[in-house]
């Protein structure tokens, strides 16, 4: 008899809450009883509610059994699992769970099927096929594609990426950059680094086929320091990748060199804006850089460099192989294709949505989501990360399309989606978003460094009932100065949570008062 | 977490190149192993990696990773970003600041205790980083379970 697969991911998410217990008591017991076993550390499939999700491959069908404990495990064996037994955990074959199969997965479609440091199952699985493909069409052909596909860049500023790439291709240099930024720090965010922990190879491809088309042969990952798992499982892909000949030099007999080296950041939130993260590439403070001259005419060291975010260069594999119509017959009007999009916070079934845009705020948290974890009804939600403004729950069938949530005043982000339920004070949530720039500020800039302190005291002496109405104009002020006079979105959009408590949730500077009286 | 010395260093430095525009990464490094950049290892990398002791202070100083006093021997994070707010983490750092008996900020001879501005652990959240690794949906019970875990695995 071959050996039954059983699956445990080796993902942040499913660890933090016990997937490495599991999978070692799996070991344990399947050894004691006789059991004979492959266990794999498959990525997660990012429906993080239900890890750990252990899976059994029982002829060829993978069930599923949610919430498994280690203490579940030899119950488990008992029941049968091996060949897919009953059991209070079961929840059936994984391809026939509603969140996961409703979804259009184009860029994350390998993450949870596959075993992401298996160079074997990642080419089994159309692994490179898409950088044999840009090889064998030229790089006049990605650059069209990706322009087709109307991929726009998913790190927060949604900036057309086959525009970025173009501009590189053109500008002349004997040397170019590829730099993604894997710097991940809004709130409520994670689809990056689910990607990096369960297709790393998948990133190292689309990396590659950028570099291939705009003629770039070193790559760079900065990659934040709160994600030590995924830098272990990065760094070994890219070993993997390097070992087998997919990095490095005349990749395939293409005569085309590439390759990645992974770094590292060191806690600053505004190192994820690209100059400020080229400046710590380079091995300096994270001070941003003031445009122009672009990143892609003189980025890193000086020379063009393509930035791009982890999910943007991920989706690029597809959108060569299976064409820039299809992917571009995703979405709604200039929103092209999918995004991951992250529920988060108070959620009943929190995990990694990805789907077409166009899809409404409200079906993702009611029909995905499941609403409140709490239970509760949901107050306000705030969605791409902390420059992102709080919406409330009447404006939550705004459709997820980047001009759309422009016209509301709010912006998607890199699309997470951090929920909150009506005990929230939001008169709270403004001070924090003053606070938070204050702390991450790179002081380039008054408005920002300065204004957001002053920020935190307008807050505070309004939630304390002092002098409110002249210190609300002057908290309005404080935002139009930011917004104004700032170089970079930190202190220029933290006035949209600012404003977006001020506009529809007043009333809780209101109530911190009375309660004090 | 080991005691710094100037050999592990020079090693550390010649691992990456001796290239000054690594200097953030041999600093992270240099934190990983050691958890803090004393005084004398800034003078030392400004020495072998040919840059002013002022650049090197400059970056230590930048970088909230960093730190430039000796931490605890354990270092336990609190996330205290949004989609954590949103499941109670400033009531579970009350409660931790409270059973720690310390504040966010603080080093006890065992312990420093830091916020942290996300995990990506916010699908099950409220999330705490104990030396490196992750835990999510913590609770106070839950909050108890690792910290004793913690102290167990001295
Ligand atoms: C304060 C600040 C933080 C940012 N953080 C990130 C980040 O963590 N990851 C990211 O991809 N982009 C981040 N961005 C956006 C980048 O500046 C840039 O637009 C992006 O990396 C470009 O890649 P894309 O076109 O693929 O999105 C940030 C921007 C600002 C202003
Ligand atoms: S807005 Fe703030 S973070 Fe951005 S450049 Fe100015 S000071 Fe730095
Ligand atoms: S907000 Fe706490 S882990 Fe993301």
């Amino acid at each position: 008899m071959s050996r039954t697969k059983i699956y445990v991911p080796r993902e942040t998410t499913a660890v933090s809450v016990g997937a490495d217990e599991v999978a070692l008591e799996i070991a344990r017991v399947a050894k004691k009883t006789g059991t004979e076993i492959e266990l794999i550390r498959n990525g997660s499939w990012g429906a993080c509610w239900l890890e750990p999700l252990v899976e059994v491959d029982v002829d060829g069908t993978r069930i599923a059994y949610a919430n498994v404990a280690a203490d579940d495990v030899a119950s488990l064996f008992e029941s049968g699992l091996v060949t897919g037994g009953e059991h209070k955990r079961r929840l059936g074959p994984i391809m026939e769970i509603p969140y996961l199969i409703k979804q259009d997965r184009w860029t994350f479609w390998r993450c949870g099927l596959t075993n992401p440091l298996s160079l074997q199952d990642f080419e089994q699985h159309q692994g490179f096929k898409a950088l044999q493909k840009a090889f064998a069409d030229g790089p006049e052909s990605v650059l069209k594609a990706v322009e087709d596909s109307g991929l726009r860049g998913r790190g927060g500023a949604g900036f057309p990426t086959g525009i970025k790439w173009r501009t590189v291709a053109k500008t002349q240099s004997e040397q170019k950059y590829i730099a993604c930024n894997a710097d991940e720090g809004d709130s409520g965010t994670f689809s990056d680094r689910m990607l990096m922990e369960g297709d790393p190879l998948g990133l190292i491809e689309g990396m590659a086929i950028a570099g291939f088309a705009v003629g770039a042969s070193r790559g760079y990952i900065y990659l934040r320091s709160e994600y030590p798992l995924t830098h272990s499982i990065l760094s070994r892909a890219i070993d993997t990748a390097r070992g087998a000949g997919w990095l490095g030099e005349n990749i395939d007999n293409s005569g085309f060199d590439f390759d990645i080296e992974l770094h590292i950041g060191a806690g600053s939130y505004v190192c994820g804006e690209e100059t400020a993260m080229l400046e710590s590439l380079e091995g300096k403070r994270g001070i941003v850089r003031s445009k122009p001259p672009l990143p892609a005419h003189a980025g890193l060291f000086g020379k063009p460099t393509v930035v791009n975010n982890v999910v943007t260069l991920a989706s690029v594999p597809n959108i060569v192989k299976l064409g820039a119509e299809r992917y571009a017959g995703m979405g709604v009007k200039r929103s092209k294709g999918t995004l991951a999009f992250q529920l988060a916070g108070n959620i009943k079934r929190g995990g990694l949505v990805e789907k077409a845009f166009g899809i409404t705020l409200r079906e993702l948290i009611d029909d995905w989501g499941g609403g409140t974890a709490s239970g509760r009804p949901v107050k306000a939600v705030q969605v791409g990360g902390p420059l992102g403004a709080y919406i409330p729950a009447e404006q939550l069938d705004v459709p997820m399309d980047y001009e759309a949530f422009v016209g509301i005043g709010a912006m998607i982000g890199h699309g997470g989606i951090v929920v909150f339920d009506d005990t929230v004070n939001m008169a709270r949530q403004a001070r924090f978003a003053m606070e938070f720039c204050a702390i991450e500020s790179c002081g380039k800039c008054t408005p920002c460094r300065i204004g957001s302190t002053r920020g935190v005291e307008v807050i505070d002496k309004m939630i304390a009932g002092k002098d409110r109405e002249e210190n609300y104009d002057l908290l309005v002020e404080l935002c139009d100065t930011m917004e104004g006079a700032s170089l970079c979105a930190m202190g220029g959009m933290t006035p949209y949570p600012v404003r977006s408590v001020l506009n529809y949730f007043a009333e809780d500077f209101a109530s911190s008062d009375e309660k004090q009286v | 977490m080991a005691r710094i010395d100037t050999k592990t260093t020079s090693e550390i430095v010649a691992a990456h190149g001796a290239k000054p525009e690594l200097l953030v990464q041999v600093l992270a490094t240099i934190v990983k192993r050691f958890g803090w950049v004393p005084d004398d290892t800034i003078r030392q990398l400004a020495s072998e990696l040919n840059l002013s002791r002022a650049d090197v202070h400059g970056v230590v100083e930048y970088y909230e990773d960093f730190r430039t006093a000796e931490p605890g021997k354990h270092i336990v994070k609190i996330c205290q970003a949004e989609a954590c707010q949103a499941m109670g983490s400033e009531k579970l750092t009350r409660y931790a600041e409270k059973s720690l008996a310390m504040s966010l900020h603080d080093t006890e001879k065992d312990i420093t205790l830091e916020p942290v501005y996300c995990l990506g652990n916010c699908a099950c959240s409220p999330a705490v980083m104990i030396d490196g690794k992750t835990f999510g949906r913590v609770d106070e019970k839950r909050f108890n379970e690792i910290i004793d875990h913690m102290r167990g695995s001295n």
